[in-house]
């Protein structure tokens, strides 16, 4: 596969570890798992997303036109924040019972660990998005001018928040104060993903699609930029601790 | 250190100063006062080199970085470099927009407004600040570095893209409405001057602070494994009285990368 780096992809040969996309759904398949047995994000991530929404509305004047106004930026904070704790999910996950060095063991590409934890990660906030969306329009009145244009415009936002959130939180996986350290070094970088995505909603819920398109690709950009550095460098991070 | 290099050093701590002098009476004397701002503008002398020291630190904590990442250039001094770099752009970030606010307020009548540029660099400040809060976890060195090369060079390939969002969110929504960054752009030869020469004093700034950054830092480090090393000893019952054997010790001291191994 062509994202792995030369040294990875021999090394992974040694190993005669499976190829970069076995690998990575391997790895996708034990984290859905993981989740399917454990529910956190079902039952504490979605929950605390909804909470999250709700009292935005409290917050701020709860006559509906504002509401609707702000219900995509809302709607894309509220994912970003609830993103950190799924992120954080995933790798805590490794940090217990040594999973991380049998993960490192295991002859995987690290490149294929980082992409199926980001797909697993993008898959729950897929599910996170669908619930929430339902949310912005009881709740917000939010309406949904063009269907088509709400995944397309979500694929890429959400992949990298996937992507950024794998990234930070393994770095800060060994780390003590990582609950704390998390936030702060993952909202930053993911100010792109609130306000293009933000924007992309508004400006598909105005008809002019042009304008939602280049933010759609941006984000893209963005999305696959985080991405290829993370199979990049993700080797060094797994590594560590 | 070398002879040389001390001269040198002293050098540019002295070239410094008097840039940084020379620009205050150029600022503040030589200068004419603007017609439209009056002495508001003179701010600007400090502001634009603040920020041209700030996103210089920000890149060569990005080249540092990368130059860490890179496994035929790998070394512990890049890391250094791009935590004092890194330190000294935050500090001079801040500096920014508090400078920044203090002019806005007489000339554009508040003191904060979502404009591209102030936006970007406000971002840019909690990108590093996230990175500094990263950098201060206790972490074998190597591990540190690599922790802390790959934040930074994602914090630094995030600021195109915050830009180039802030702009299209400004512009294809809403018309700059309480200014327009471009207030003066005829400027008098003296100001072109005067701000040319902030740039080249702030420059030899950063060139100082880099340098007793960057010693600092390497001291630092050997205090750490100066510190380290006789922890090892106490435990062993080797060293019951402090520092006095442990300095004397430190000849032989195994260099960082053995130390952390042994850690690890």
């Amino acid at each position: 596969m062509s994202f792995a780096s030369p040294t990875t992809t021999h090394l992974a040969a040694e190993r005669r570890g499976p190829g970069l996309l076995r690998g990575a759904m391997l790895v996708l398949v034990k984290d859905l798992r993981i989740e399917a047995s454990s529910r956190v994000v079902t039952n504490q991530v979605i929950p605390f997303a909804g909470i999250v929404l709700l009292m935005f509305a409290f917050a701020v004047d709860p006559a509906r036109q504002s509401l609707q106004g702000m219900a995509p930026g809302l709607f894309w904070i509220a994912v970003v924040l609830a993103a950190v704790l799924a992120v954080s999910r995933a790798t805590a996950v490794e940090n217990e019972n040594g999973a991380r060095d049998a993960l490192r063991l295991s002859g995987l590409d690290p490149a294929a660990v980082f992409l199926g934890k980001v797909a697993a990660v993008a898959i729950q906030l897929v599910l996170l998005e669908v619930v929430l969306v339902i949310g912005v329009v009881v709740l917000y009145g939010f309406p949904i001018v063009a269907p088509g244009l709400l995944p397309a415009s979500a694929a890429a936002p959400t992949v990298a928040t996937a992507a950024a959130g794998v990234l930070y939180a393994t770095l800060a996986g060994a780390i003590r104060s990582r609950e704390t350290l998390l936030p702060l070094l993952a909202l930053p970088v993911l100010a792109p993903v609130v306000l293009g995505a933000a924007r992309a909603w508004s400006a598909a819920g105005e008809h002019s699609m042009g304008e939602a398109w280049r933010w759609v690709q941006l984000l893209t950009i963005f999305a696959a930029v985080l991405v290829a550095f993370g199979v990049a460098t993700y080797s060094g991070l797994l590594e560590e601790a | 250190m070398t002879g040389w290099r001390s001269r040198l050093g002293q050098l540019t701590d002295l070239a410094t100063v008097g840039a940084l002098g020379t620009l205050g009476y150029l600022a503040l004397v030589v200068a004419p006062p603007d017609a439209v701002q009056g002495d508001a503008q003179r701010l600007m002398y400090l502001h634009v080199p603040v920020a041209w020291l700030a996103y210089l630190s920000f890149g060569v904590t990005a080249l540092a970085s990368l130059l860490y990442l890179v496994p035929a250039t790998r070394s512990l001094r890049w890391d250094l470099l791009a935590g004092a770099s890194a330190e000294i752009g935050v500090v001079f970030t801040g500096l920014t927009i508090l400078l920044g606010s203090i002019w806005a307020r007489p000339v554009w009548g508040v003191w904060w407004t979502w404009d591209a540029r102030l936006v970007t660099t406000a971002v840019l400040f909690f990108l590093f600040l996230g990175y500094l809060a990263l950098r201060q976890v206790p972490a074998a060195p190597h591990v540190r570095a690599r922790r802390a090369a790959v934040a930074g060079l994602v914090a630094v390939t995030d600021v195109p893209v915050v830009h180039l969002s802030v702009i299209w969110w400004r512009t294809l929504h809403q018309q700059p409405t309480v200014l327009n960054p471009e207030l003066n752009p005829q400027i008098h030869g003296v100001m072109a001057t005067t701000l040319l020469w902030g740039v080249v004093a702030f420059t030899l700034l950063y060139v100082t602070l880099l340098r007793h950054r960057y010693r600092l830092a390497g001291l630092e480090e050997q205090r750490e494994e100066l510190l380290l090393h006789q922890a090892v000893l106490e435990r062993r019952g080797i060293a019951a009285d402090p520092l006095v054997p442990v300095l004397s010790d430190a000849q032989s001291l195994p260099d960082t990368q053995t130390l952390s191994e042994a850690q690890r």
